[in-house]
Order: structure tokens, then sequence, then C-alpha cells
């Protein structure tokens, strides 16, 4: 292939507008932050414009006391090795969340703040939600740096149009 | 011209998805256009992610082969973005 039709390839690609990629992230358990930065992640890295919108319980992934703390409930998780009912006893959450890791470690699957930090390398937008802020008292001073902004849902919809959006 | 093209082996082996195509993609921005990486994977996925990944960002899977315990992934880069 000639150099000038490398050129020509690449400036075609430039015309077209860049796709974007959304999730909005509604819970801060392992088995939902895990695949949320997974697909935003690699999103980017196939040039995609990626987002993702923390609302609900999601936000506790922006909160600093909280991002390098998150479980995973076996409660209401029937695909836990263990009959549900056990795991609503003490420390099972401690005992799930520590197998899961382990596990993670295992798979040299990188930490969540590792995974945080990867997506603002890659260029992922984290938006933390105005309302949830308020709902479940987290000041700004509390979010991590990485936050890039404080939105509501009508800013996250102009963002998002004519994304493939995820819900979790 | 351009600077002769440089050969990389980018070693994956043992992490799992999105760890090869992460891997990837970080050598693919210190490449050139031109360059080839070599992506040793055994993430069972890594083939089917790299032909994704090649074809939305423009390159090209020159080669897939088994090795004797993992898969050997060469990718050349045709286009950088960003």
């Amino acid at each position: 292939m000639t150099t000038a039709s490398v050129q020509r390839e690449s400036t075609d690609a430039h015309a077209a507008p860049q796709q974007k990629f959304c999730v909005v992230l509604s819970k801060a358990t392992l088995d939902m932050v895990y695949p949320a930065f997974m697909l935003a992640n690699t999103a980017a890295t196939m040039g995609y414009e990626s987002h993702i919108f923390f609302t609900f319980w999601g936000l506790q992934v922006l909160d600093k006391k909280k991002v390098a703390s998150l479980k995973v409930s076996p409660v209401g998780n029937p695909g836990m090795p263990m009959p549900n009912i056990l795991g609503m006893l003490p420390g099972m959450t401690a005992m799930a969340t520590r197998m899961l890791k382990g596990k993670m470690k295992q798979v040299k699957m990188p930490s969540i703040p590792e995974m945080i930090s990867n997506a603002k390398d890659l260029g992922v937008k984290l938006h933390a939600c105005s309302t949830t802020m308020d709902v479940m008292g987290v000041p700004k001073e509390n979010l991590i740096p990485e936050v890039d902004d404080i939105i509501g849902a009508a800013t996250f919809l102009q963002i998002s149009s004519g994304a493939q959006t995820l819900f979790i | 011209m351009s600077a002769p093209s440089a050969r990389r082996t980018v070693d994956s082996r043992g992490s799992f998805c999105p760890g090869p195509i992460t891997d990837l993609f970080k050598a693919y921005r210190q490449a050139s256009v031109g360059d080839v990486i070599e992506l040793l994977a055994t993430d069972p996925a890594a083939e089917s992610d790299a032909r994704a990944w090649a074809e939305k960002s423009g390159n090209k899977v020159l080669e897939v082969s088994q090795e004797k315990d993992f898969l050997k992934i060469v990718i050349e880069i045709d286009r950088k973005g960003r």
C-alpha cells in the first residue's frame, strides 16, 4: 500500500462521525462495576467516544471514601456458590468479596481504582449525577478527582444522543 | 519517507478480557503506521476481540497462529487515530 492511499484512508476515517458508547451505572457492587468499566474502557480503545454516568448507588464508585472498598453481595445473587439464605449471615459479604477479588487477581484483572485510572488514560468521561449527590448526601469534595463533571438527566440525554447505551 | 517499520511483541498471556485488548492498545499508541504488533494471549476471546478491534480502528490482522499453549495474533498498524 502506498503512503498516499494510507493518507487518504485516515482522512476518510476522520470525516466519519465518531461513534459513542454510554453506560448508566446505578449499582456499586463489583459484579456491576467491573462490566461497566470493561465495556467503557474497551470501547475507548476501539475509538468510541465513551461515557459512564454514575447514578443512585453507582455514585459510590466516585466517592473517595468508598471506591477502594466496593463489595459484592451474596444476597439476591443466586449465581453465588452458596445457599442464598446463608448470604445474610454476618461476614458473608466480606467473604464473597474476598473470594471474587482473589479470582480477579488470578486472571490479572485490575482493581476498580486501577480500572478508573485506565479509563481516564483512555479518555473515558466520568459523569456524576447531581440529584444522587443530593439524595445520598455526597458533597462535591467527596468525589474522586477523576470525575469529569456533575450533570443532570438532560445533559446525559444530550451526551448519549445517537450512542449505544446500556443501563446497569 | 517514513522510518523503517518495527515489530514488537506484547505478552498478555494469563490475562483475560479486556486485558489483551488494553495491552494491544497501549502498544498501538506507541507504534507508527507500518509497524507490526504480535499479541500473545491465552484468553479464548482474544482472537475475536483483536479482529473486532482491528476492524473498528482500521488496522489489519495479518495472521493468527496457535502456538503450544497460547495464541499469537499478528496485527499490522495501518492507521493511527487520536
